[in-house]
């Protein structure tokens, strides 16, 4: 009987046990972007909510607000209701266009630089770096043993880390409460259960994702990172080290000849600064970010040598695979034309969508059961609930007329007096009616029913197509 | 463990010594992580049998016969409790609502709400059986949507309808009983009556005959127009609404052997106030005068 036969071939198991990556600090071009643009994110994430944008007297004036007691979200001039989520929707589409046409011009710059998750691993690992010190001083007191020292700096480290997070799950909520009214509530710890749990949940988060999880977000959890290789081409910008330029790579001793050998010394520094771990010098990794590091830290080592720099790059892979050429990177294409022809289209209908919002709409639910009623004078009579959305923020008076069954006699049931010609609706709310339509009964069981609504001061008229019954069935 | 444990030579885990068909079990525990959640589920479930009633207990001592749980918790406290906080919220407006006449309630749009509101659900729990879920009723028992009231369409008359029934066991109930004509006319006069009466309705030339007949018998509770009179609970026999059917054989057997409905009295089983409610919801329905 043959003994079966395990691999050792580690690649066969399914999951990599993280080990922790120790960014080295690294000076350059892209280490200032990446600052910059956390610095612009970061702004953006902490002080939108406190952008004041005036809508009347009614309205709450924050500039972005998502209203859920009343359930209305603000975007400076746009307002939309629950109905309305669809530009919600279009607004994720045109994200994600967005994304696929940036990723086939540009390769993954919204990972390297602008995604929540790289700018607060970053912010983390600086936090790190402050307390307890560049790469191989972290690496050491990693294998230190437990001393006061240890503790007191793994202490501050977690400390900060937490503090971060309880920032960045503070400011969260205040996208969804009126900012400075909860800003002076949270200094006075008086705020809801609600807020609290928020604000833990989001800490938590923060501090689990950018504090332990990094890169294993961007391997194992983030979809994006995993589809990104259907958009890449040829053309697509990679970060790439130069193999032909740099093999055969090797030590180099100063002052020897570069001839008979690549510009590549080996020197690990590429390797040393990337924030997901890997060596780049691998060629095109599903783990890179793109976020230029090891280009900065190349270029450096390239400068001290006094050799030119690129060695590691931003290029198509096209380029990387013929230095010589000197071709750049292609923008137009085929496919970044029909990203942007998408982009063009979903933006036109959004903004179409928008400037043409109607102010007023009408809903009318037909009575099912009874579906009809048998009157004394041999007429039959309809039901309808009727619901009208006055978006305006002025208290409106409705006239509702139908059209569709001759004489038609139309009432409201309501407390009070309330006639089709004057239906009152609060400004910024919905109004709900009972009607009732009485007409001669009609010769098919079902004939169309339309209702026209309109707002009495601007004449604005809308319509709704619902049915008349005058029997069970035909 | 027993010396025969072998291990297993391509893992090197132990077997369990069980062998099916050359394939040998390997004794591979659950996962730590998988025995520290089974385990804090254990110690949870201690103080779970300290908070809550917990054991079954043959003397029956706690209050269903049961350990009774620190937080001394039913299901019957929590039901009990969970109805106060829904009748504090109906305070708000009980207490408006029961000085209000129902005139009153049907002008002011909060308590007109709250009577819908309510008057909706006891509808669909008390009278839904009879008059559908709609109220849109079915042969023999009346649609309240529409607006032939046998007894009166008005808010009052509704009230007393709800409260007293119709041919109840109530000493107030409303009472009315049509002859069984088959024991008064022979069945020729009873076809010419039902035929005079087709016709009356549908407006139509009416028999002499049909008209004597109708003067004789039926006018004195029908009205001598045939539109009825709610005194007597005697419906409009002119209108398009026909109670038990509008089909020759149908009212031919409505003289001959008339068929009564009853409703029950709803005052000794509901509060005044669900009465109001119900008075008010079906009055809403389309049909009120």
């Amino acid at each position: 009987m043959a003994e079966p036969v395990i691999s050792d071939d580690k690649q066969n198991t399914l999951f990599e046990k993280q080990s922790k990556v120790f960014p080295k600090r690294v000076w350059g071009t892209f280490r200032k972007v990446k600052w910059i643009v956390m610095l612009v994110t970061l702004s953006i994430y902490y002080l939108t909510p406190f952008i004041r944008y005036d809508r009347g007297p009614h309205a709450p004036d924050q500039a972005v607000l998502i209203d859920m007691t009343s359930s209305r979200a603000y975007f400076f001039f746009i307002e939309i209701w629950p109905q309305e989520v669809y530009y919600l929707t279009g607004l994720l589409i045109l994200a994600a266009i967005s994304l696929f046409l940036v990723t086939s011009l540009f390769g993954r710059i919204w990972c390297g630089y602008a995604c929540p998750q790289t700018v607060w691993t970053d912010l983390f690992v600086w936090v790190e770096r402050f307390v307890q010190g560049d790469r191989v001083a972290r690496l050491k007191l990693k294998q230190a043993p437990w001393s006061l020292n240890k503790i007191a700096k793994l202490a501050l480290t977690h400390s900060l880390w937490i503090f971060i997070g309880m920032v960045t799950g503070g400011a969260w909520v205040f996208y969804f409460n009126d900012a400075p009214t909860l800003l002076e509530q949270i200094i006075h710890f008086n705020v809801s259960i609600d807020v609290l749990g928020w604000i833990a949940a989001l800490t938590a988060s923060t501090y689990v994702m950018a504090g332990f999880a990094r890169e294993q977000v961007c391997k194992y959890m983030c979809p994006y990172a995993r589809f990104q290789s259907a958009m890449f081409d040829n053309d697509s910008l990679i970060i790439g080290y130069d193999s032909g330029r740099g093999e055969k790579r090797g030590k180099y001793k100063k002052g020897s000849s570069w001839d008979d050998r690549g510009h590549c010394v080996d020197c690990t520094a590429c390797v040393q600064v990337c924030p997901v771990g890997i060596d780049i010098r691998d060629g095109l990794q599903m783990e890179c970010i793109a976020c230029g590091l090891c280009i900065d830290a190349c270029d450096n080592i390239m400068t001290k040598l006094e050799l030119p720099k690129g060695l590691i790059r931003y290029d198509s892979a096209a380029g990387l695979a013929d230095s010589t050429t000197g071709e750049k990177v292609r923008l137009l294409r085929p496919r970044t034309l029909l990203y942007v022809a998408a982009l063009a289209i979903v933006g036109a209908l959004i903004l179409y969508g928008l400037i043409n919002r109607s102010l007023l709409e009408l809903h009318v639910l037909h009575d099912r059961n009874p579906l009809y009623v048998q009157l004394s004078d041999g007429s039959v009579r309809n039901g309808y609930d009727i619901k009208i959305l006055n978006k305006a923020r002025l208290d409106k008076d409705y006239s509702v007329t139908v059209s569709g069954v001759p004489d038609a006699a139309i009432k409201v049931q309501s407390a009070g007096q309330i006639t089709p010609d004057a239906l009152p609706v609060f400004g910024d709310s919905i109004g709900h009616f009972r009607i009732f339509i009485t007409g001669a009964k009609q010769d098919a069981a079902r004939v169309p029913l339309t209702f026209e609504l309109t707002d009495k001061d601007t004449g604005l008229t809308v319509t709704y197509k619902s049915v008349f019954a005058s029997r069970s069935n035909d | 463990m027993t010396q025969d444990n072998k291990k297993d030579p391509v893992t090197g885990i132990e077997t369990t010594g069980h062998k099916w068909d050359g394939i040998e079990e390997l004794n591979t525990p659950a996962p730590r992580w998988w025995l520290m959640v089974f385990l804090v589920t254990v110690i949870w479930a201690i103080g779970y049998w300290v908070v809550y009633p917990a054991w079954p207990t043959l003397s029956g001592d706690g209050e269903r016969g049961g350990t009774v749980g620190a937080k001394e918790w039913t299901q019957y406290t929590q039901l009990e409790e969970s109805q106060k906080e829904i009748i504090q919220r109906k305070q708000a407006y009980l207490n408006r609502f029961e000085m209000a006449s129902l005139e009153d309630i049907s002008m002011t749009p909060d308590l007109f709400a709250f009577a819908l509101a309510g008057g909706k659900s006891a509808f669909k729990d008390n009278c839904a059986t009879c008059h559908g879920s709609g109220g849109a009723g079915a042969k023999g028992y009346p649609n309240l949507n529409d607006d032939d009231w046998i007894w009166g369409g008005s808010l009052a008359e509704i009230q007393t309808s709800i409260a007293y029934g119709i041919r109840s066991d109530h000493a107030d109930t409303r009472y009315s009983e049509m002859p069984a004509f088959a024991d008064i006319l022979d069945r020729k006069d009873i076809i010419t009556l039902a035929d005079y009466v087709i016709a009356k309705q549908a407006q139509r030339p009416t028999s002499s005959l049909g008209g004597d007949l109708y003067a004789e018998n039926c006018a004195i509770c029908h009205g001598v127009d045939a539109a009825g009179i709610r005194d007597f609970g005697a419906p409009n026999l002119k209108d398009a609404i026909w109670f038990y059917g509008d089909s020759r054989d149908e009212i031919i057997s409505q003289i001959s052997n008339p068929k009564h409905g009853m409703m029950p009295a709803w005052e000794p089983r509901l509060d005044l106030n669900t009465i109001k409610q119900l008075t008010i919801y079906v009055h809403s329905l389309g049909g009120g005068e």
